[in-house]
């Protein structure tokens, strides 16, 4: 049994006190003295050249800062992956809401009218919209065929395994864009002086994201470039990329005025402007014998990444090694792609690809098991991925993974086979509801992906205060996961010590190292594990000075650190990240350890289709996961619970409605996402097969609990309406359109 | 613009605000009298955000022109409680998980103990739907409704009159 005091307990959230005061302070509630407020004008069009920019009459532009692509000191550019995504529009458009013209002013209510009044005037050229239209390349609005990025990755001898076969199921699934709708919005501050440098505060993920970004766009010297993240309303990766452009236009508006600026989105212009989850189109066909065993298939994965490439690379590299689900595959081809489309960029959002196609993989496995005459359980457990097994990369599963488990207890909480019998007896009657349950099995990398976390080559440190408090000092931010919380606990236990004496230091980059950015389920495991190593180096050089003996409280701890500090001017520790052993990838054949390590869960949707309204209902959810080590459960269950609740609003609510590229329903009235009364009670559980390479043993959480609810909800409206639905957001209207019209013949190959 | 003049019993302080009559109690809160506490989601009466008391009644302070407010007692979270002098559904939530990036606490807090204040002893039927004009992006509200039911049964095994009004 674990011997730990504070890891594993539900310690109180360290910036809890704040928040439920009122006291915490976001961005939109700071203010600087002379702070000025900035405003953007941005494209009214999908495509084409800028021919000139009018600033009307009624408003005085004497009195305003106005800044456009030529004030740009360095390169024009968000710096992420590629150098494609400008910060400016100078000569030519790729999306609606592209930046164009930055305002600044003292009054933030004359800003909505200055913005009206700056107009555009364009040539406007074609512009594609969907995958389809980008794939046939009419027109090519990027590079020479409109394709970001394409993998293809194999396993095995996928053509001649298809012979044999005892049947070939094929399917096709489709997901819809998915706003992140974070409560607070986008918003940044900036001050600049010669002297001091640029300063941005900002509701942002990743400040070192940021701070490259900035470097590259003003041409200062990296130390003249300061980040601070401040208490950030919720991301969901939201605020990955797309801060790196606030902060960025705050800055040119501070640098061109000398005064402070803070740009503040509302909610209209957040929707509209800002990123979005990548919309997918996934293609299965897959081999199977008789007695359900996969032999191998062929996935075909197109991803709608927007007007420029971003990050979209990285996601389609997660959704092509996610493709195959946590099951075994003897052969496999997985072939994807990132399209451009005129739409403003897709970008990162919990789960990053993987549910994309995992959605696809787990209705596709339900069409396999009803092909074959097997419930969904059954199938699924004859091809569960096992200790001493490859995945789709070749990957050798080393931990100790038990799938059967999960799904024995996803099958038992929910009440799985009972009800399926029930339901489908009731289901035959004559009444208008009718229930259904469904399932679904998944697996989620931690970390980054491949060479990622080698590249990233993080570093963590812990100090002390003057006054002898240690603190924690990493760039990996708080934005309601509970980064703070569990980082402290991971210190406190480390260090033998009080969790309160334990402290946060400013997420600011001109103070913490960089720890690398906060995403991909990598803060707990990788970063944990760097503050434990930063701790022991911390506590070993206090009991090797012979101011500390064995045995302290924290008391003596605090003042042992206070005298250190005292003599030494510093008490510091670093710890720089070291791959597990035997984590090697091939970036070009794509194959390897593409993770570290995985969660693994089994899902469980209980719902009510009213074939009346076409409304669905969840009734009840069960959420069984193995996540490593739990470091505290009420935190870990929140983001199980939230990850269900996002998940639930992606499957059944949440429909981004487009027009030539904008999305038209930018509001909250518009675009539905779950209230109160839509959420079933949530019932999570976890198995806990401690990581040996993570912090305490634990793995990634954060974006596991994303990928599993669209594809159990639609098995189980499926279950309930004897009718398949293969896309998401399906709303009440899309199953109307779909049981008013006889079912087409499912692709089913019997050989 | 033309300024009126206006009065505000803000948290039980009786404070007078000069500003356009149909500025938004929102921002007359958060820019005039530096209550940052209150938040804005939306700006539409949809996220709940910024609801506050207004008169005993909650509110999306996103919709009232401060003139309406004029001469009201107006809640808001700081008037709670804090630190040492939490109230029951703040220190609820802390204890359950309640918030999580904070954004929508302030305004989940005030509905929560409006709820209360209207129904001491709410079920979980009588939560949602007391609820149910703020929205949360974090929790799945799970933590939520266990906040509140922890703060019913806190306020209930203490005798406390907090939330009772």
């Amino acid at each position: 049994m674990p011997q730990e005091k504070i890891v594993g307990q539900p310690m109180l959230r360290k910036e809890g006190v704040a928040k439920v005061c009122g006291r915490a302070q976001y961005i939109d509630d700071l203010t600087l003295p002379e702070m000025l407020y900035g405003a953007t004008v941005r494209s009214s069009i999908a495509r084409g050249r800028i021919l000139g920019i009018e600033f009307g009459e009624g408003i005085p532009w004497d009195e305003f800062v106005i800044v456009t692509a030529t004030d740009i000191p360095g390169d024009n550019e968000i710096a992420l992956i590629n150098h494609d995504w400008p910060c400016l529009a100078a000569e030519f458009v790729n999306h609606p809401e592209e930046p164009i013209v930055l305002l600044a002013h003292r009054d933030r209510h004359l800003l909505p009218k200055a913005v009206a009044a700056a107009r555009v005037s364009y040539e406007e050229w074609p512009a594609v919209f969907t995958i389809e239209e980008s794939e046939r390349g009419e027109p090519v609005v990027w590079g020479e065929d409109n394709v970001f990025k394409s993998f293809l990755m194999e396993k095995g001898d996928v053509d001649a395994m298809w012979a044999g076969a005892d049947l070939i199921v094929e399917g096709d699934y489709a997901t819809g864009a998915q706003e992140h709708l974070y409560i607070e919005n986008n918003g940044a501050i900036a001050a600049f002086s010669p002297e001091e440098g640029l300063t941005v505060w900002g509701s942002l993920q990743c400040p070192f994201y940021v701070h490259k970004s900035l470097v590259k766009l003003t041409g200062l010297a990296e130390e003249k470039v300061r980040i601070v993240q401040v208490e950030t309303g919720g991301a969901f990766g939201g605020k990955e990329d797309y801060p790196s452009m606030i902060g960025a236009h705050a800055a040119l508006l501070a640098m061109k005025s000398g005064k402070p600026v803070k740009i503040a989105y509302d909610r209209a212009e957040d929707m509209a402007a800002t990123t979005k989850r990548h919309p997918s189109r996934v293609r299965h066909r897959t081999a199977v014998t008789r007695d359900g065993k996969l032999l191998g298939a062929e996935i075909e994965i197109a991803l709608d990444g927007g007007a420029y490439s971003t990050l979209s690379a990285t996601v389609l590299s997660r959704a092509t090694i996610h493709a195959g689900g946590p099951y075994f595959w003897p052969s496999i081809r997985v072939r994807s792609k990132a399209f451009a489309t005129n739409c403003p960029p897709h970008g990162a959002f919990r789960g990053f690809g993987a549910p994309q196609s995992l959605f696809a993989i787990e209705r596709h496995m339900d069409h396999v098991a009803e092909a074959l005459g097997l419930a969904p359980d059954e199938l699924r457990r004859r091809n569960f991925l096992k200790t001493g097994q490859t995945t789709t990369t070749g990957q050798e599963i080393k931990e100790n993974i038990d799938l059967d488990a999960l799904m024995g207890r996803a099958l038992k909480e929910s009440g799985y086979h009972a009800k399926r019998g029930r339901f489908a007896r009731q289901n035959a009657g004559s009444g208008m509801k009718k229930k259904g349950i469904g399932l679904a099995s998944f697996l989620h990398g931690s970390g980054f992906t491949g060479s990622g976390e080698r590249y990233l080559n993080s570093l963590a440190a812990m100090d002390v205060t003057t006054e002898g408090k240690p603190r924690v000092l990493v760039s990996s931010t708080e934005f309601g996961q509970g980064t703070n919380t569990i980082l402290c606990q991971i210190a406190a236990e480390t260090l033998g010590i009080d969790y309160e004496a334990v402290e946060m230091g400013p997420p600011d980059t001109s103070v913490v190292p960089n720890t690398g950015p906060t995403v991909a389920s990598r803060t707990s495991m990788v970063v944990g594990k760097l503050v434990h190593s930063a701790a022991v180096g911390l506590k070993q050089t206090l009991l090797t000075s012979g101011l500390l003996q064995e045995g302290y409280t924290t008391g003596e701890f605090v003042a042992a650190a206070r005298t250190y500090v005292a003599q030494h001017g510093a008490l510091r520790a670093e710890s720089r990240y070291q791959a597990p052993p035997g984590v090697h990838w091939d970036d070009q054949r794509y194959r390897g350890e593409a993770y570290a390590a995985y969660a693994w869960a089994v899902y469980v949707a209980e719902v009510t289709v009213d074939l009346a309204t076409c409304g669905v209902e969840v009734d009840d959810f069960v959420a069984v996961q193995e996540v490593g080590r739990v470091l505290n459960p009420v935190l870990a269950r929140g983001q199980i619970e939230g990850g269900v609740a996002q998940g639930i609003g992606w499957a059944l609510y949440e429909k981004v409605v487009w027009n030539r590229g904008r999305m038209q329903n930018n509001q909250m009235t518009n675009y539905i996402i779950p209230t109160t009364q839509d959420i079933p009670p949530i019932r999570v559980f976890f198995e806990e097969l401690p990581f040996g390479h993570g912090a305490y043993g634990a793995k990634g959480i954060g974006e596991l609990p994303m990928d599993g609810p669209a594809p159990a909800i639609l098995n189980a409206i499926a279950h309930a309406t004897g009718r398949q639905f293969d896309s998401v957001p399906l709303l009440p209207e899309d199953i109307f359109r779909q049981i008013a019209v006889p079912e087409p013949e499912r692709e089913v190959v019997a050989l | 613009m033309t300024l009126g003049q206006y009065s505000l019993r803000v948290n039980g302080k009786l404070l007078k605000v000069k500003a356009h009559p149909m500025a938004r109690l929102l921002d007359v809160l958060r820019f005039d009298l530096q209550l940052t506490g209150t938040k804005e989601g939306c700006g539409e009466g949809e996220c709940g955000a910024c609801s506050v008391l207004l008169n005993g009644d909650l509110v999306n302070s996103c919709l009232v022109p401060v003139a309406q407010a004029d001469g009201a007692a107006i809640d808001t979270v700081e008037g709670l409680g804090a630190d040492e002098r939490l109230h029951a559904v703040q220190r609820a939530f802390l204890e359950c998980g309640g918030a999580q990036c904070g954004m929508c606490t302030p305004g989940m807090l005030v509905a929560s103990a409006h709820l209360l204040r209207k129904n001491p002893r709410p079920d979980l039927a009588a939560i949602r739907e007391g609820l149910n004009g703020n929205l949360c992006r974090c929790t799945g509200y799970m933590r939520i409704f266990e906040a509140v039911e922890r703060a019913v049964s806190s306020t209930s095994a203490n005798g406390a009159s907090e939330g009772r009004g």
